[in-house]
Order: structure tokens, then sequence, then C-alpha cells
């Protein structure tokens, strides 16, 4: 299998949320800015990367009748994890993150890509999907994190850099602001997609 | 009087899905028709208060006494699976038509971060057994509301002619943010 498919796959061609919309609440919650963006997306790559491993090494040992139930245990495991070394190195961003660190458990991208491939793959080609796809929706987090943190306080990873005049319109930061944000990202990504390939449909 | 906050409050002024994002996979993915959605709301509710009412006492007498805290996540997501699967068997025994209907969204209850994100915040807030139920009830009535509005607009939306880029998510999100605009009316309210 080219690993560079796969990887490049999840990044841009597969991308977890602007093609295959998952994984919807973090997204829209934490993106208040580009660097929780960025946190979260790290945060769920390394819990994607490690449950991609362990589930793709167990793959002939787990029955296919629990095996959900087994991957909800692996994933939870590294979710515990990562909550724990965001707690006791980065604990501004993991209480800005709050109750989003435990719920990334319950982030259906992980779930899908342990059930779609890390369970039919190699263990190599399944950390590289992991990789890809976790760095596809950091990616995404950090676009959709920096628009918002642009317009609704005018500045990008926390520094100024709107002039003195420009009054940031807060409603971009609050809930509404990320549904339409989102809305209209993801109207420009169909634009773009169906305009490259005409000939489809 | 604490009840009453408690009940405005999760169902208006923080609503589980308009405000705290919790639970936007079903949101957005069984809204098509008003029916369903009521189905899978008042699955939601059920499974809700169980799951409110089980991590509670888990918490309490198991992950508290024996000081394995860290265990939580672990714990919570499986007495919620667990859930989900006795919530299954119910529906389908009592009401086979509703069980067709909420069909593969049934079983993916689990992954519905609301229920998970409810129970965790009912730990942080250091609600009582009785308060935790209760801000579950009135948490799953929000998100019920926020649903069933949905999809009555959402049916509308699909009689209208939506230019081609917008079709699909993109409109459904924006027409969720103007919900969520009306719901931000309600801040201050508590």
């Amino acid at each position: 299998m080219n690993l560079g498919k796969v990887f490049s796959k999840g990044l841009i061609f597969d991308n977890p949320t602007f093609v295959q919309v998952l994984g919807m609440c973090p997204t829209l919650a934490v993106t208040t800015s580009a660097q929780n963006g960025l946190g979260m997306g790290l945060a769920t790559t390394a819990v994607l990367i490690g449950s991609n491993l362990v589930i793709s090494l167990t793959r002939k040992v787990i029955p296919s009748k629990i095996r959900i139930p087994a991957f909800v245990v692996i994933i939870a495991t590294f979710v515990t994890m990562v909550g724990m070394l965001l707690k006791a190195y980065l604990p501004a961003l993991d209480a800005a993150l709050g109750i989003f660190i435990p719920l990334i458990v319950v982030n259906c991208i992980i779930l899908a890509r342990a059930e779609s491939f890390a369970s039919k793959n190699s263990v190599i080609a399944s950390i590289t999907d992991g990789l890809g796809m976790g760095l596809g929706f950091a990616g995404a987090l950090v676009i959709l994190g920096g628009i918002r943190e642009f317009f609704g306080a005018g500045s990008i990873f926390g520094t100024p850099v709107m002039v003195d005049f420009f009054h940031p319109a807060r409603i971009i930061s609050q809930p509404p602001g990320a549904f339409l944000v989102l809305g209209l990202l993801l109207a420009i990504f169909n634009g773009i997609t169906s305009k490259s390939r005409p000939g489809e449909k | 009087m604490e009840i009453f906050i408690i009940l405005v409050s999760s169902i208006l002024v923080n609503n589980f899905v308009l405000s705290r994002f919790l639970g936007i996979c079903p949101f957005l993915g069984v809204s098509r028709q008003v029916e369903t959605a009521t189905g899978m709301g008042m699955a939601v509710t059920f499974v809700m208060a169980m799951a409110a009412f089980m991590t509670k006492l888990i918490q309490t007498h198991i992950l508290e006494r024996f000081e394995i805290e860290y265990m939580q996540t672990i714990a919570f997501i499986l007495v919620i699976a667990a859930l989900v699967q006795l919530v299954e068997m119910i529906v389908q025994k009592t009401s086979p038509t509703l069980y067709q209907s909420l069909g593969v969204y049934l079983p993916l209850i689990t992954t519905n971060c609301a229920v998970l994100g409810l129970t965790i915040l009912n730990i942080n807030a250091d609600y009582n057994l009785l308060y935790s139920v209760i801000n579950a009830i009135a948490a799953a009535v929000g998100f019920s509301l926020a649903i069933v509005l949905f999809a009555a607009i959402r049916e509308r939306i699909e009689l209208f002619n939506v230019p081609e880029v917008f079709k699909g998510f993109p409109i459904a999100l924006i027409t969720a943010s103007l919900m969520s605009l009306a719901f931000l009316g309600f801040a201050g309210l508590v």
C-alpha cells in the first residue's frame, strides 16, 4: 500500500472535517481561537495514532463480535493518558479545552478510523492513516479557529493583527459564529471540489 | 428554586446543542423529519437520565472511594454503552416501529457526546443525585427541543431552491447558526 497516498487521503481528499463532516462537536466548540484549535487537533491526532497502532496490533486477537466495546476501551485509555499529560504539562490549554478533552472518546473520527482502517490494515499503514487524518482534522480546526479569531477578536494565535479602528465582531467567537463560519467554509469547499471535477454527477 | 434555575439554564440558556455544542452529530444526522427527531429525543432523554443516575453512584461509591478518579472516562463510557444496549432491547420489544425508524442512530447514542458530556458536567458541578437526574432531564429536553425545531425547519428547507454549493450540510449549519442566534437571546435569563 502506498503510504503517501494513505497520508494525503486523510490530510486533504478524505479530510475528516470538510469531506466526511465527522467530529463536529469539538470542531465547533473549541475553535474560538487558532491556538485552541491547534491544541485540540494535536490531542486528537495523538489519540488517533495511539488507538490505530494498538487496534492494528490486536486486530487478529479481538473477536469481531465484541470489537466495538474493545475499540472504545482502547480509545478511552489513550484519551485518559493524553488528558493526564495535558493536565501536567499544559494546564492552560487543558483549562481552555475543558470538558472536550475527555469527550475525544466519543469523537466519531477515531472510532470510524478504527473500524474502517486500523482493524483491516498493517501497523505502519494504520499509523500513517492516523497521522494523516489527525493532521487533516487539526488543519481544519486551525483554519476555522483562525478565521473566527481574526474576525471575532482581531488577532491570530493571540497576536493582534488588525488596525485600531477595527471593531471585532464578537458574534463570530460566540456559538452562532461557529455554525455560520463552518457552514460557509463547507460551501466554499463544495464549490472548489465541484468545479475541479465537473465531469462527475 | 435551585431546581427551577437548573431547568431554565439547561433547557434554554446553556442549550446543549446550540450553545454547548454537545450532540451535534445526531442533531445534523437525525433531523430530516420531525417524527424521527422526536423519537431520538425520547431515547436520548431516557439514556441521559439513567446515565446521570448510574454515573453519579459509580463516581461516589467506586471511583472516589478507591481514589481512582482517573478511570472516570473509561468507566462512564462503558456504563453509557451498556445503557444504550438496554434501551435498544427495550425499544425493540415495546415499539418495533420506532426501532425501525431510528435505525442505526439508536446504537450511535453511545457516541453522542451529549450523554458523556452531561455526566462529566454533572460531576464537575458537584450536583447531588437528585439534581444530577434533574439536570439530565433538563439537558435532554433542551436537546429534544433543539432537534425537533431544527427538523421542522429542515422539512421546509427541502421545498426551497437552495444554491447548489449550499445543499446539504452548509445550509443546515447556517440554519443552526440562526437558531443559535435566537437562543443567544435567552442569555441573562438566569
